[in-house]
């Protein structure tokens, strides 16, 4: 009952008039950089990071959670039209959907991936609503050991476990883990990888880190490859609307994909990647027509695509509760609680209940705005399609650049910036994954200090960390995920050699 | 498998060297932190267990590479590259000397419109200086953010 009253409350905050604008412009930008390919919704809050700073916080967190769920719309329309999907969430959506806008099915493509991505949204926002309660009062209990111990599972299920290569994934984790240590070692005072220069006693800016890594980075490795032609658009061809028989294919698919995304997303696991991928393998084994996947078939757009939406939200549920971060985009909504001095977890709820609930509320009405936009508007997000790349890029660089100067004013800042984009572009090239150095660089610090709590509270005795069962029960799941995928690939090297 | 790919990978090799060089300088740079806390953890602590974790990684990243398992995406053209980041070097050196933001966007706008293949310098660089304008107008005055100040700007 408690929840139900705090949920009204948080929808009178979130009706507010200047709330409901904020939301707005969110969820246009979000479904506006989700359409666009290459653009997600991390890289846009990270460009708006350094420009909403002076902004009230609630506002602004609640037009951040619009550009998460709309970037999930915007998202699939691009997968169902060019084949290109905006992020690797849509990949699932781009086997079907595209076969479906070729042979003129494209508006029932749309409209099942959207209905199905507000149906989907929806009934995770309201397992966010309900299950984060919940999770408060567990993690009101957690000792700095069993925080550090989750630190410990998100860092090695964020890098290792689901990644191409373990190994990879690890080495990101740890880039940014290093550029974390950059700094004024708080306990001690004293400098650590300062190299005598003033700006770095700060330590390294997130969203500097983050802009220079996706905005630059996705430029510089675009150019250098921009000869391989993009795809062709489809035009949207026949009816917008699903007739009856799309409907009765539709919303089993929707309602399984939104019960894998939502827990998987919710999971310090991270990543929607799972979720659509398991959604599109359990609908082409269910469907009544498996001789249409691959050629077209609306259970596998109308699934994945739930899975997609409902993950989005699962992310929210650790990040809201324990502050722990779990994709990209996750990680940049952290940063943007942060640069307000609000650290998300179990003390956010006691503390701003009314931003907490305000930003819950808002989800719901978010999903509304996009489904409304989305469908009948779906013409004008695809002529986005066609600004000319160079201006698109050239843009993109100018207001990275502008955001970096004005959060800090200091040329070593844009040199940073530089510098991690050239990072970027090296990631990009050879295939190691962005997301575990944004991860390590906001959770590094967080680890290191309640393990330093932790211990010092123990008086210098490690077993503390083996002695609190949440915690041991953590670490060994960090260190079975960490083994995980080096078991599963000698497994798998052993069954190819079968073959 | 392409007998190809089976070489040793020169890139992944420079790669892993690149990741003990920073496992060195971290782990260098701790050993000249003082223990604060006579219980617990010093400062030098978690710099000394990631620079073995890199010095970890990048063996494992040599062995992959040595073994030419890397996976490995096609060069691409250095031109485009080398243009984008001249046009953010441009944009640092005309910043720094108190050319303002303006004039720096315009340049950095055109350079990378020229990196993605557009030919047509004067006009790109027109737009530059338009968004720039638009942009300072909305962030500088509006927004009240603080940009870089030159010439162009005291006039507005």
């Amino acid at each position: 009952m408690d929840t139900l009253l705090q949920l009204v409350h948080g929808l009178s905050i979130a009706v507010a008039p200047h709330n409901l604008l904020f939301a707005l412009i969110g969820v246009l930008l979000g479904t506006a950089v989700g359409v666009l390919p290459g653009i997600g919704p991390a890289l846009t809050v990270a460009l708006l990071l350094p420009v909403t700073y002076k902004l009230d916080p609630a506002g602004s967190l609640i037009m951040f959670a619009g550009i998460y769920y709309g970037g999930m719309y915007g998202g699939s329309t691009t997968a169902i039209l060019i084949n290109t999907p905006g992020e690797s969430a849509s990949m699932a959506t781009a086997l079907e959907g595209n076969r479906m806008a070729k042979a003129g099915r494209g508006g029932p493509a749309l409209a099942t991936s959207a209905i199905g991505s507000f149906v989907a949204g929806t009934i995770a926002t309201l397992g966010l609503t309900f299950l984060a309660p919940t999770l408060v009062d567990i993690a009101v209990q957690f000792g700095p050991e069993d925080y550090f111990a989750l630190m410990c599972v998100a860092f090695v299920t964020v890098s290792a476990t689901f990644g191409d290569s373990a190994v990879r994934g690890l080495t990101s984790l740890f880039i940014g883990l290093a550029l974390g240590l950059v700094g004024i070692d708080k306990l001690t005072g004293q400098a650590r990888l300062g190299f005598g220069m003033p700006e770095l006693l700060d330590g390294v800016e997130i969203t500097t880190l983050a802009v220079g890594l996706f905005a630059v980075g996705e430029a510089l490795f675009v150019a250098s490859r921009r000869n391989h032609a993009p795809e062709q658009v489809e035009a949207v061809r026949g009816s917008l609307w699903m007739s009856l028989d799309d409907w009765r294919r539709s919303w089993k698919p929707w309602l399984r994909g939104t019960f894998l995304g939502f827990p998987i997303g919710a999971l310090p696991a991270g990543g929607a990647e799972i979720p659509t991928f398991l959604s599109y393998s359990i609908e082409r084994r269910l469907s009544k027509h498996p001789e249409e996947f691959g050629h077209g078939a609306i259970e596998g757009v109308a699934g994945p695509e739930a899975a997609n939406n409902a993950s989005a939200a699962g992310t929210l549920v650790p990040l809201l509760t324990l502050g722990l971060p779990t994709s990209a985009t996750a990680a940049m909504l952290l940063a943007g609680f942060q640069q307000y001095g609000l650290n998300p977890g179990p003390l956010l709820f006691a503390d701003h209940p009314q931003l907490v609930w305000g930003l819950i509320a808002s989800l719901y009405i978010a999903n509304l705005m996009l489904l409304v936009l989305n469908l009948p508007l779906v013409g004008l997000w695809v002529r986005l399609l066609s600004i000319p790349q160079p201006w698109l890029y050239a843009g993109i660089l100018v207001f990275a650049t502008m955001g970096t100067i004005a959060a800090k004013p200091s040329v070593v800042e844009l040199g940073m910036l530089t510098v991690f984009g050239i990072l970027g572009y090296l990631m990009r090239r050879f295939d190691y994954p962005i997301a575990p150095v944004v991860v390590g660089i906001i959770l590094g610090p967080v680890a290191e200090a309640q393990l330093r709590r932790a211990l010092s509270i123990s008086l210098g005795d490690p077993l503390v960390l083996v002695q609190s069962p949440i915690s041991a029960t953590l670490l060994g799941i960090a260190v079975l995920a960490l083994i995980a995928p080096f078991v599963l690939k000698g497994l798998s090297r052993f069954r190819a050699e079968e073959d | 498998m392409n007998p190809k790919a089976k070489r040793p990978d020169m890139a992944g090799v420079a790669i892993a060297a690149g990741l003990a060089v920073i496992a060195g300088i971290i782990w260098w740079d701790a050993t000249g932190l003082v223990a604060g806390s006579p219980y617990g953890l010093g400062p030098d602590a978690a710099p000394k267990v990631i620079a073995a974790g890199l010095g970890l990684l990048a063996v494992a990243n040599f062995v992959t590479a040595w073994k030419g398992t890397m996976p490995h995406r096609e060069a691409g053209e250095m031109g485009p590259i080398v243009l984008i980041v001249g046009g953010l070097a441009a944009l640092i050196a005309i910043i720094a000397l108190g050319g303002g933001f303006i004039l720096a966007t315009a340049i950095l706008f055109a350079a990378t419109a020229r990196a993605f293949g557009r030919r047509a310098l004067a006009v790109d660089f027109g737009i530059g200086l338009a968004i720039g304008v638009g942009a300072y107008l909305v962030f500088a005055k509006l927004l009240t953010l603080s940009l870089p100040m030159g010439p162009l700007e005291r006039l507005i």
